[in-house]
């Protein structure tokens, strides 16, 4: 990693595509097999890498805020849907908070996948369940200390 | 037939038919907001998502063609967490306002949550915020916020009405329903986007917090105010109309009915509703009569008019929307008084109508099957504004390959596909018809028609032609502003003629409510009496004037208002003060179709029979009632019903075979071209009668705009005036002063200038020649 950094994780198909943890990441070939297995997708075949700096909370508000933009508003579960997990993560990022809020947010992802027309509310979705499942202590941290665990490094 | 099985129920379904309709059959009811049976299916409220076996996800029932075998089901499970998941997206940013809320109480969105929602909400963030839009006078949105996005409005104006005027701005969240900047919604049939609202976003602005949806009686009756009839709820509280909305009949209106049948009883209960008799004393003031007194002074006014004058100085005029039985008693007191000047049609030659009709004039087929025809050819209407829902029917005929072609006067848009159309001035309608028969002739290879000989078709006339011949199931209709014209037995043989070579159907539109039915009712002259128009020319002692309004309704406006009042005794059956307070010497309150049961005939001669269904106002008795009253007060025989059935059953005898009969027996031919300017007699649709004219929001309508002198920039120039400059216009009758308007679609030598309103009362509302100067 650049700067002697450590890996933290990688979303291996593009921003739709469920994130991996560093240490799942580091056991799997770049094959779609390999990926699946996984619990993950080559999708576009666009890769991002975080390393230890990145706060995945803000990461995944981040990507919520795109898929909330893209949303066409056509299909009811992805208009509404992507605002609310935009605004939810917001509020976590913001230590605004609460410990409901993590179920809550996995459950409205849950609730939009393959609830749709095109595969955009899919797309959000798949990042906010992967991120809550393999980082849900940040989440946790960051509702109750109003805080971000990764902030000592910047 | 495709076989599939739902809930466990073996289903029969149409190949390439939807779940939900296959369902919807077998009475299994499956949520949605944005299915309509009517519309284009749009699958984006996701609510009617259900289980189908060997389908990873939920499939939207909507949208999911039946295949044999499939096996569905709508409860399961799986199923229902879908619906319930889509229930609380749709909830998130929905105001939950229902207690204020129109719709509240008739809402889908209302009664669905409470099948599907959970009874708190888990959204803890800021609701959305849509601002309001401004629709016109007709529709309200004033709270867009509740809209759930199901495009129905969008479909609705665009399918049925045939017009983009509602639509979808932005994106995701914030995507809004809104009108094109700044206009107002101005579609004939608009308010049936308020009827497949599923929510209170788009809500009747006249009904608006007036009264909650279980506090109405719901009762059907029939609108009067134009041929087809559409069935209808006139919704009451407290036996007073609140709001009306279409009674589904798949055979006339379908699931949809016109602005004007729905926003038009706003002019029942206004400050001009006549509530007690009134007689003009010998002081020329009106004073409150009570009904016998009333009846009395009709009585031996008349009386004397039959001693000293003799029966024939007696006339007896009513409308196209009075009822069959009210036109049917009508028509029998006059004749009982020895008289035979009884007519309904206060527009056009009646007489010479008479002389080339055989039968009553009808549409020539069911209204049903407009849809079915191919090629349709309409001669002299304002088709969208007169019969709303006739070309809604066209509407739909043209996406099957029905081709339209139209000869007018305005260049109109029908909002239908136009294949071919010739736009000229009324005088020269006939020759147009007989131009496309010679060149269906020429096409044929036969020899042109006798009596057009000489004739040369235009290209315009040559493409109507070959449009008609194209065809397999051909129609030929003549509009209200033909019938109403003077040459309208030219036009009809003419029309008729076409029809017979193009191997199609000859049919009227008919003009009002129960246009076929006054005929039937046998209101219009049959031993040489007087038509409407020749009784309202020159002075007869005595008339009795039903519902009409002759200033606004007559041809003859002001100058049909100084015969009545040449008279020894006009008496008015009127729902209205002002419709007859300068003319009658006796005003009788009589109901309005809401007030009264009675019978409409409508175009296709279905008769459609209602019971009333709000209290008179006042005194206000039917006018049934009081024409059978004062036959027994004449003492004369044949006033004995006790029924408004008991008149319709002896009017409908024999049933309608052989009674209703397009054949014309006048022979078609030339007119010779007018000279000078001709006027062209627009009624603009809500002018058309009475009830319509009082009616505050038709009134703020576009479509109710003040009449201006329109015409195209070659007459314009003619006259040396200029767009706004004000013109002096006078006719046989009167004489006028409007401003001019430039409109590129008005014929060559005709000036479009509306009737029906009180600053065209003194032209009249007739067609024919005029002259047209600048002051």
């Amino acid at each position: 990693m650049r700067g002697g950094r450590t890996l933290k994780a990688v979303i291996p198909g593009g921003s739709s595509a469920p994130v991996l943890p560093a240490d799942i990441m580091m056991q799997t070939n770049m094959d779609y097999d390999s990926i699946a297995k996984a619990g993950s997708m080559l999708g576009s075949g666009a890769v991002i890498v975080m390393d230890d700096t990145r706060c995945m909370v803000k990461s995944l508000m981040r990507l919520s805020y795109f898929y909330f933009e893209e949303s066409c508003g056509q299909c009811t579960p992805c208009r509404e849907g992507t605002g609310w997990l935009y605004r939810m993560m917001h509020r976590v990022e913001h230590g605004r908070g609460t410990p409901e809020d993590i179920e809550t947010l996995d459950s409205v992802a849950h609730n939009m996948m393959g609830r749709t027309i095109c595969a955009l509310a899919d797309a959000a979705a798949m990042p906010v369940r992967s991120f809550i499942k393999h980082f849900r202590d940040e989440f946790v941290h960051h509702i109750e200390h109003k805080d971000c665990v990764v902030s000592k490094y910047l | 037939m495709v076989e599939l099985t739902i809930d466990g129920l073996k289903v029969e379904a149409a190949e390439g038919s939807m779940v939900i309709q296959a369902a919807h059959a077998a009475g299994l009811y499956i949520p949605h907001f944005c299915y309509h049976k009517k519309l284009s299916i749009a699958a984006n409220c996701r609510m009617c998502l259900v289980e189908v076996e060997k389908a990873p996800k939920a499939l939207p029932a909507c949208a999911t063609p039946v295949t044999n075998g499939m096996v569905v089901h709508t409860r399961s499970d799986k199923a229902v967490a879908a619906q319930r998941a889509v229930m609380e997206f749709l909830l998130i940013n929905h105001p939950l306002d229902c207690p204020v809320c129109d719709q509240g109480g008739e809402c889908q969105l209302q009664d669905l949550a409470m099948g599907y929602g959970e009874s708190a909400s888990r959204y803890k963030e800021p609701k959305r915020v849509v601002f309001h839009k401004p629709m016109g006078p007709l529709i309200s949105a004033e709270q867009m916020q509740r809209c759930i996005h199901c495009t129905r409005c969008i479909r609705v104006g665009e399918e049925i009405g045939g017009i983009m005027e509602v639509g979808m701005l932005n994106r995701g969240e914030f995507s809004e329903i809104t009108t094109f900047v700044g206009e107002a919604v101005e579609s004939e049939l608009s308010g049936n986007m308020i009827d497949v609202c599923p929510v209170g976003a788009l809500l009747s602005k006249p009904f608006m917090m007036s009264a909650r949806t279980w506090e109405l009686a719901r009762r059907r009756s029939v609108s009067p105010h134009d041929s087809v009839g559409a069935n209808l709820v006139v919704q009451t509280k407290m036996d007073r109309v609140m709001r009306v909305v279409p009674f589904e009949n798949e055979d006339v209106n379908e699931c949809w009915i016109s602005d004007r049948d729905r926003f038009a009883y706003c002019g029942l209960y206004t400050e001009d509703r006549l509530q007690h008799p009134m007689v003009k004393g010998c002081d020329g003031q009106w004073h409150e009569a009570s009904w016998s007194d009333a009846l009395q002074a009709v009585v031996d006014g008349i009386n004397q008019v039959r001693e000293e004058s003799g029966p024939a100085q007696i006339g007896a005029i009513g409308t196209e929307t009075a009822t069959l039985e009210e036109l049917a008693l009508l028509a029998r007191l006059t004749r009982a008084l020895g008289s035979d000047n009884v007519d309904f049609r206060l527009r056009g030659d009646g007489a010479a109508l008479d002389g080339a009709l055989s039968g009553a004039p009808w549409l020539g087929l069911p209204i049903a099957g407009l849809n079915d025809l191919d090629r349709v050819l309409v001669v002299g209407s304002f088709l969208r504004k007169d019969h709303p829902l006739f070309a809604q029917r066209l509407r739909q005929a043209a996406k099957h390959g029905m081709q339209l072609s139209l000869i007018e006067s305005v260049t109109t848009d029908p909002l239908v596909p136009v294949a071919a159309r010739m736009t000229v001035a009324p005088s020269a309608c006939a020759n147009a018809l007989a131009e496309v028969a010679v060149a269906l002739a020429e096409q044929a290879g036969q020899a042109a028609p006798e009596a057009f000989a000489g004739v040369q078709p235009g290209e315009s006339a040559r493409a109507i032609a070959a449009s008609l011949a194209s065809g397999e199931r051909v129609a030929v209709l003549l509009g209200n502003m033909a019938v109403a014209s003077d040459q309208a037995a030219l036009l009809a043989a003419n029309a008729a003629a076409l029809a017979q070579a193009a191997g199609g159907t000859f049919g009227f539109l008919t003009a009002g409510g129960n246009t076929v039915g006054g005929y039937l009712a046998g209101a219009v002259p049959s031993q040489g009496g007087l038509d409407a128009a020749r009784m309202l020319a020159q002075p007869l002692k005595a008339y009795i004037v039903l519902h009409a309004e002759p200033r606004l309704d007559s041809d003859l406006g002001e100058r049909a208002v100084r015969t009545l009042q040449g008279s020894a005794l006009a008496v008015a059956l009127t729902s209205y003060r002002s419709a007859a307070e300068d003319w009658a010497d006796v005003m009788l309150p009589v109901a309005p179709f809401t007030e009264t049961s009675g019978t409409f005939v409508n175009a296709e001669g279905r008769a459609q029979s209602f019971k009333g269904v709000a209290v008179p106002v006042g005194d206000t008795r039917p006018a049934w009632k009081v024409l059978r009253v004062l036959g027994n007060l004449f003492e004369l025989q044949g006033f004995d019903d006790e029924t408004s059935e008991s008149v319709r059953d002896t009017v409908m005898v024999g049933g309608l075979e052989g009674r209703l009969s397009n054949a014309i027996r006048t022979a078609p031919g030339l007119h010779a071209p007018a000279q000078g300017l001709e006027r062209i007699p627009e009624v603009p649709i809500y002018r058309s009668d009475a009830l319509v004219r009082r009616s505050q929001p038709l009134q703020e309508h576009v479509a109710s705009a003040p009449p201006r002198a329109a015409m195209n920039a070659a007459t314009l120039q003619a006259l040396g005036a200029q767009d706004g400059d004000a013109l002096r216009i006078s006719s046989a009758h009167g004489a006028i002063e409007l401003p001019a308007a430039l409109d590129p679609a008005v014929a060559d030598g005709a000036v479009r200038i509306a009737g029906a309103f009180e600053q065209t009362a003194a032209l009249g509302c007739g067609q024919g020649q005029i002259t047209v100067e600048r002051i």
